[in-house]
This record gives C-alpha cells, sequence and structure tokens, in this order.
C-alpha cells in the first residue's frame, strides 16, 4: 500500500473505509476518515468502524486512489444494459413452470 | 486532490467551467437542473458528484457541518462528568457515549467533506466563532441529573430532529444520519435510566433529577429551531428534501412523547400549557423564551466562550502531534520509494 | 436491558421519530425504501466475559477468591481503574478527534478490566466495585505510582501507556494460566485488549519518534518522566510469592526480561535510549501512594460520597 503524499503542513489525508461484515461477504463502504498513513488509518477505522462489532476485516483506501466514472455520463455510460432483457432468466417465460429449470 | 473521490467531489464536475464556453455552462447548468428537479421529483438520492444548484450545496454543507460541531462541542458537557460518574457503570457508559459523539462529528465532518470543504476549513470556522453550532451545548451541566436531562431529552430531540434526516435527499448525509441513529438509539435510554434511578432514589437525587429536567426542558424544545413562521430557510428546505417535516411539527411531537414518559419517570414537565388538540390531534406546548434562544446564538449564553476555548485548546496542544504524524508518513512514503527506485 | 417495562413503554407510539429502540426499522418504515435507508454494516453486542458476569458468579458464590487472590485482583483492578480515569480525560481533548476515540477505547477496556478485577476482589467480603471503587481511602488503595502519574502532554500519555500495555501484556498471558480460574477468565479476556493497547503505543513511539524534532524531544521527554516508576512494576513481595508458589500468579521479577526485550525492539526502531533515570522507590502495593492519586480519587469519589448509599 502506498500512502497518499500528506497535505500541507498538518492535515491528514481521507482514507476512504471497507469492512467486511462476517466471513463470507464481500467489503462494504462503510464511511472514511482521516490519518497520516495506511497503518493508522487500518487502527483508526479499527477504532471508528468495528467499535459494535460490526466487522471482521477491514480495508482502506486513499481516497485519491479511487477513481470513479463520470457523474455527468449517466445516460451513456449505463444505457447500454436497459432493454437487454435476454439477459435474465425471467425473460424466457416459456419454461416457466418446469422442474428444476 | 482528495476531492476527486468517491465521498468527495470537485467543486466544479469535470471539465472545469472556466474551460467551457458561456453556452456550453448554461446549457451544462439546464441539464444539471433538470437532472437535478427529476430526482427531487422522484424522492431519489442527489450524490456528491452529481450536479447541484449553488444554493443547495451551501445550505447542505452549512447544516452538515453545524452538526458536525454540535457533535463536537456537544461531547464537552458530558466529558466534564466523566472523571465524576457515581458509579463504574455509570462511568463507561458515559465514556462510550462521549465517544459516539466524536464519532458522530466525524461521520458528519466526512458528509460535509464530500461537498467539497475540507475537515481542518470546517474546524478552523467553529474556532474562530464563525460556524454556529446547536446553542443548547451553552448551556452548563451543573449536577449528575443533567447527564439524564441531556441524554433523555437533548438526545431525544435529536433523534427525533434525525431520524427523517436519514432519507435528507443528499446521500451522505443520509448515510452519516443511519449510522448515528443506529448508535443513538443506546443514548437516550441511558438518560432516561439515569433519571429513572434518581427519581426512585433519596428525596434529594429526585429534586436533582426533577431540576435537571426543568433547566433543560426550554432548550430541548428549541432544539427543534425557530418557530415555523420565524423559520425562513425551512421551506426551500423541505422542497429540497433535506428537512421532511417543519421545526414545529417535530416539537409538537416531541412534546407528546415527553408527556408519555415523563410520566414514567414520576416527574414533572416545567410547563403548565402542554395539551393535546383534540381539533388539529396535535400536542401543543407554552411560550418559549425565544429572545433567550438569539442571545444564546449570538454568543452571550453560560458557556459559549468556555466551549470554544476548550476546543482551541484540544486543537493547539494537538498540533504537534499531527504535524509530528505527517512528518513521520512522508519520510515513510520517501524511504519506500527509494528503496523501490534502487530495486 | 435493566427496566424493559418502562422502555418499552416509552417506545410503543407508532410516531416514526420516536422510535430509538430500533431506529433502523422505524426508518425504513417511514421512506419505504429499505435499501436506501439500511446502513452499510450491523451490529452487534458480541459475547465476552463481562464484569457483570464477574459479579453474578460472585453473589452466586460460584466465584469465591482466596484472601491472596482477592488482594492481587485489588492491585490489578486499581491499576486499571486509575489509568481509565486518566485516560478519559483524554475524550473531547486528545489531538485529532480520531485519536479522541482510540485513547476512548482503551480507556474503556481498562475501565472493564478494574470492574472485573474489583468484582472479584470484593468476593471476599462481599463489597461491590462501587463499593471499592468509591469508598476506600487513598491508603486502602493498592496502585503503583506509574498508573497514577498525570497525563502530562501526548507523548507522557503516549510513554505511560507503552510501558503499562507491554507489562500488562506479559502479566496477563501468564495469568491467563492461572489456577484460580476466575483470575484466568479475566486476564484471557484482557490480554487480547491489552494487544491492541501494545500496538497502538508502539506506532505513535514510532511516529513521535521519527516524526518533527519537536515531537522527538517530546517522546524524549515523555520517557523521562515515566521510567522512574517502571521498577516497581516488576518488584517482588510476600504476596507474590505465595501466589507464585500456589500457581495463581507469577512473580512480577519474572516479567522483566520479556518486557525488556520487547520494548527494547521498538525503542531501537524508534532509535531511542532506554532513559538512565534513578528508580523511585514506590509502595502503592502496601498503600503508600504518589502525591498525584488524592487528587485523582477526590474528583472520582466526590459525587458518590455525597449520597453514601445511594444507587445511581
Amino acid at each position: 500500500m502506498t500512502t497518499p503524499e500528506p497535505h500541507a503542513g498538518n492535515v491528514w489525508p481521507i482514507w476512504e473505509v471497507f469492512v467486511r461484515s462476517s466471513r463470507g461477504l464481500s467489503h462494504v463502504h462503510a464511511g472514511s476518515l482521516h490519518a497520516p498513513d495506511a497503518a493508522m488509518a487500518l487502527r483508526n477505522a479499527r477504532d471508528l468502524y468495528t467499535r459494535r462489532n460490526e466487522g471482521v476485516s477491514i480495508w482502506v483506501v486513499p481516497a485519491d486512489a479511487i477513481a470513479s466514472s463520470d457523474p455527468d455520463a449517466k445516460g451513456a455510460f449505463f444505457e447500454s444494459p436497459q432493454g437487454k432483457d435476454y439477459r435474465h432468466a425471467t425473460y424466457y417465460t416459456k419454461s416457466e413452470g418446469v422442474k428444476h429449470l | 486532490m482528495a476531492s476527486q473521490t468517491l465521498q468527495s467531489v470537485p467543486a466544479e464536475p469535470s471539465p472545469a467551467r472556466h474551460e467551457m464556453s458561456p453556452e456550453d455552462a448554461a446549457r451544462r447548468d439546464a441539464e444539471g437542473q433538470a437532472y437535478f428537479d427529476k430526482v427531487m421529483a422522484e424522492d431519489s438520492r442527489i450524490e456528491p458528484r452529481d450536479w447541484m444548484p449553488p444554493a443547495y450545496r451551501k445550505t447542505l454543507l452549512r447544516q452538515i457541518s453545524q452538526h458536525a460541531h454540535s457533535e463536537i462541542i456537544g461531547m464537552q458537557p458530558e466529558a466534564n462528568w466523566i472523571s465524576r460518574a457515581p458509579s463504574l457503570k455509570r462511568k463507561a457508559i458515559l465514556m462510550a457515549k462521549v465517544q459516539d459523539e466524536a464519532g458522530h462529528g466525524l461521520y458528519l465532518y466526512s458528509a460535509a467533506e464530500t461537498l467539497g470543504q475540507p475537515r481542518d476549513a470546517m474546524m478552523q470556522d467553529l474556532m474562530s466563532g464563525k460556524a454556529k453550532y446547536s446553542s443548547i451545548f451553552n448551556y452548563p451541566a451543573r449536577t449528575w441529573a443533567d447527564m439524564g436531562a441531556i441524554g433523555w431529552m437533548v438526545d431525544g430531540a435529536a433523534i427525533a430532529n434525525q431520524v427523517p434526516l436519514c432519507r435528507a435527499s443528499f446521500g451522505p448525509y443520509g448515510r452519516a444520519m443511519v449510522r448515528v441513529c443506529k448508535e443513538e438509539s443506546f443514548h437516550q435510554r441511558q438518560g432516561f435510566e439515569i433519571l429513572l434511578e434518581l427519581s426512585h432514589g433519596t428525596p434529594e437525587q429526585k429534586q436533582m433529577a426533577q431540576d435537571a429536567v426543568n433547566r433543560w426542558y426550554a432548550p430541548a424544545l428549541m432544539m427543534f429551531g425557530p418557530p415555523d413562521d420565524d423559520s425562513p430557510n425551512s421551506k426551500q428546505s423541505m422542497a429540497w428534501n433535506i428537512k421532511r417535516f417543519s421545526n414545529d411539527e417535530l416539537r409538537n411531537r416531541f412534546v407528546g412523547m415527553m408527556m408519555e414518559q415523563v410520566k414514567v419517570l414520576g416527574l414533572t414537565l416545567p410547563d403548565k400549557d402542554i395539551r393535546f388538540n383534540e381539533e388539529t390531534k396535535k400536542w401543543e406546548h407554552g411560550p418559549l423564551d425565544w429572545e433567550e434562544f438569539h442571545e444564546v446564538i449570538a454568543g452571550r449564553g453560560q458557556c459559549n466562550a468556555q466551549r470554544l476555548e476548550r476546543r482551541r485548546e484540544a486543537h493547539q496542544n494537538g498540533a504537534w502531534v499531527r504535524e509530528a504524524a505527517a512528518a513521520y508518513a512522508k519520510k515513510q512514503a520517501r524511504k519506500q520509494a527509494e528503496k523501490e527506485t534502487a530495486a | 436491558m435493566s427496566t424493559p417495562e418502562t422502555t418499552t413503554d416509552t417506545a410503543a407510539p407508532a410516531e416514526e421519530a420516536a422510535g430509538h429502540g430500533d431506529l433502523t426499522v422505524g426508518v425504513q418504515g417511514a421512506s419505504g425504501t429499505g435499501e436506501a435507508t439500511a446502513s452499510a454494516t450491523r451490529i452487534t453486542p458480541g459475547n465476552a466475559l463481562r464484569p457483570e458476569d464477574i459479579a453474578l458468579a460472585v453473589s452466586r458464590g460460584t466465584a469465591k477468591p482466596s484472601e491472596d487472590a482477592a488482594e492481587l485482583a485489588l492491585r490489578l483492578g486499581d491499576d486499571a481503574l486509575i489509568l481509565a480515569q486518566r485516560l478519559g480525560h483524554w475524550i473531547s481533548r486528545a489531538p485529532e478527534l480520531e485519536e479522541d476515540i482510540a485513547l476512548g477505547n482503551i480507556a474503556l477496556d481498562q475501565l472493564g478490566h478494574a470492574r472485573s478485577f474489583l468484582s472479584y476482589a470484593g468476593g471476599l467480603d462481599g463489597r461491590s466495585e462501587d463499593d471499592l471503587a468509591y469508598f476506600r481511602r487513598e491508603h486502602e488503595f493498592r496502585s503503583v505510582s506509574l498508573f497514577e502519574q498525570p497525563n502530562g502532554d501526548f507523548a507522557v500519555t503516549i510513554a505511560r501507556q507503552f510501558v503499562v500495555s507491554y507489562y500488562q501484556f506479559e502479566l496477563y498471558r501468564r495469568l491467563a494460566d492461572s489456577t484460580d480460574a476466575t483470575l484466568a477468565g479475566i486476564a484471557a479476556k484482557a490480554v487480547k485488549e491489552v494487544d491492541y493497547h501494545r500496538d497502538h503505543s508502539a506506532q505513535w513511539v514510532l511516529r513521535l519518534a521519527h516524526g518533527t524534532d519537536e515531537s522527538r524531544a517530546r517522546m524524549i521527554h515523555g520517557f523521562q518522566v515515566i521510567w522512574p516508576y517502571v521498577e516497581e512494576l516488576f518488584r517482588d513481595d510476600e504476596l507474590t510469592g505465595r501466589l507464585s508458589a500456589a500457581g495463581v500468579a507469577v512473580q512480577p521479577s519474572s516479567l522483566r526480561a520479556d518486557f525488556d526485550r520487547l520494548t527494547g525492539e521498538v525503542l531501537a526502531e524508534a532509535e531511542l535510549e532506554v532513559p538512565q533515570v534513578q528508580p523511585a522507590p514506590g509502595g502503592g502495593r502496601r498503600g503508600l501512594h504518589s502525591e498525584h492519586l488524592g487528587y485523582v480519587l477526590a474528583e472520582m469519589q466526590v459525587l458518590a460520597r455525597e449520597f453514601p448509599g445511594a444507587s445511581w
């Protein structure tokens, strides 16, 4: 894990926290916090986001390191799957009622 | 920049406004507004990187940061009693509660940061007196019973305010409130139980409980904000699906709850005018001293100066620690980089 | 939990804003979009040995300490209690909000250990944890000087915590094998928590030592201030001799080698010397305390003593 360059002066960078609530489940975004580096971010996340037994595993990610889709492109970026019902089992109605299918 | 992220948002979507022609900027705004209006009409959620009207952003930033400041300043009146809690069980409960408040402040600052304002800047605004926080925390916590009254009434009023905020139209705010509400469910109960123990205790203990209820009742009711006809921003906040109920609506509902609960405590509320209006089906309460409310907001409350000074002191005393940790991280990162280039 | 009838009564009205019981239910009911208002993570109370369990076992007579075991429990309980009292002061005053929460967690762990040990110690003569915490006089306390030291600046607090948690870890690790089942149970829970305290303080020792010139100077000063009280932690006496012979607890002196080795590793990484200071004689185990304890007790006990016999 690389640590992002701390901001000017003494301000600690933001980290996003992901918590796995129990074995077998994926990590889910729980929130964010400030920490000087990855080691402290993990510990702060433990203290802040799991003090009521919320998790068995934690990921922390520098907020800078996350790339996200462009909010302005919501139409174009997510249009393609619209209308492609044949990707879903419910599209195939003739086989309805057939056992184990 | 941390503001280019999942949680955070650039002040301007890309490409930046100043790189666009005026026509393009106008078209972007019109499209953004249309999408925003649609989200509002569908009672859906706005996320940090969505287009939003500047006034919406400003309102949210003010409200969420004030909310965060209230949690942080609100730690103080209770933290003052941790060392004197009269039983070890109560000491543990109070520590956990004040600690929760730090956590809630953190969740809320994080939500506000997604609007592009760094936490440090918000903290500076708090310490300089530029930013406001809930004026209830400028009243002193004089006795142990105040720990009960604060939990029962102040947290009770806060919860009544916060539960509808879980559905606030701004996603990060709603999500922070869900977490806060879940964790706060113990805060009000522990306060109620402190008062219950006191009211079933010695006559002096019961008197202490009644006195605390008397002092915190009116300030708690005023936590819902000014009366509806004197609350100019409320209407807009409701149109934006930030607020779901008006100040008076929430206040009246809260009074009704208090009336029921105070009977279980065997105490009374210091308000002879509380009644259930059969016509409107609403609870009503006696007049509140709004002049006092405005005085405290203006900085002339019992503890305004003390609370801010304590926050400034903690922040200043911690400066060398924050610097040290940041410097250490920088050195480690440099070492790591050197190792990688050498390899 | 203790007053179900009243809390259910008050939560009963159907107003969604009233639902302070299970708020997530109220929230979902109100919005109709359950997904949108569900929290990303789930909270549970967990399952571990609590101070209340010890008190219950004592009151039922299923846990009864020997006179010597009770005295040991008193020593360890008082250490943890005074430290919790000290650490509690940081909540709302820490260098950063995240650290308010971290120090709060450590304080709560210590307070939990204190309550368990004191509940058990009280089993000897029927006194409760609160009787012992609030109604003993200074000379009846058994804490050692280290735990009574003032918070100082953050570096002093970290130096104290560093020494405490490396000492407590070695102590509880061995106490978990005690022939006294209750002490073993308390220690088995505590050692896991203290393991994290070691990590927390070691992380800070490194950061302060290698941070800025100022932080390094403060860290060095912190250890200077704290180190005179290290010696007392490892002093054997008649009680520890008898406990050791009975397999209840090892001699404190036997913890020293591991303590020195493990703290030495961190100090070496921090490029810090073990301070060359003269050890203080101490005497807390015999009721001879630092000048600080009186103030700590005055503040801690004032309210309880105003209302002797009252219930809270």
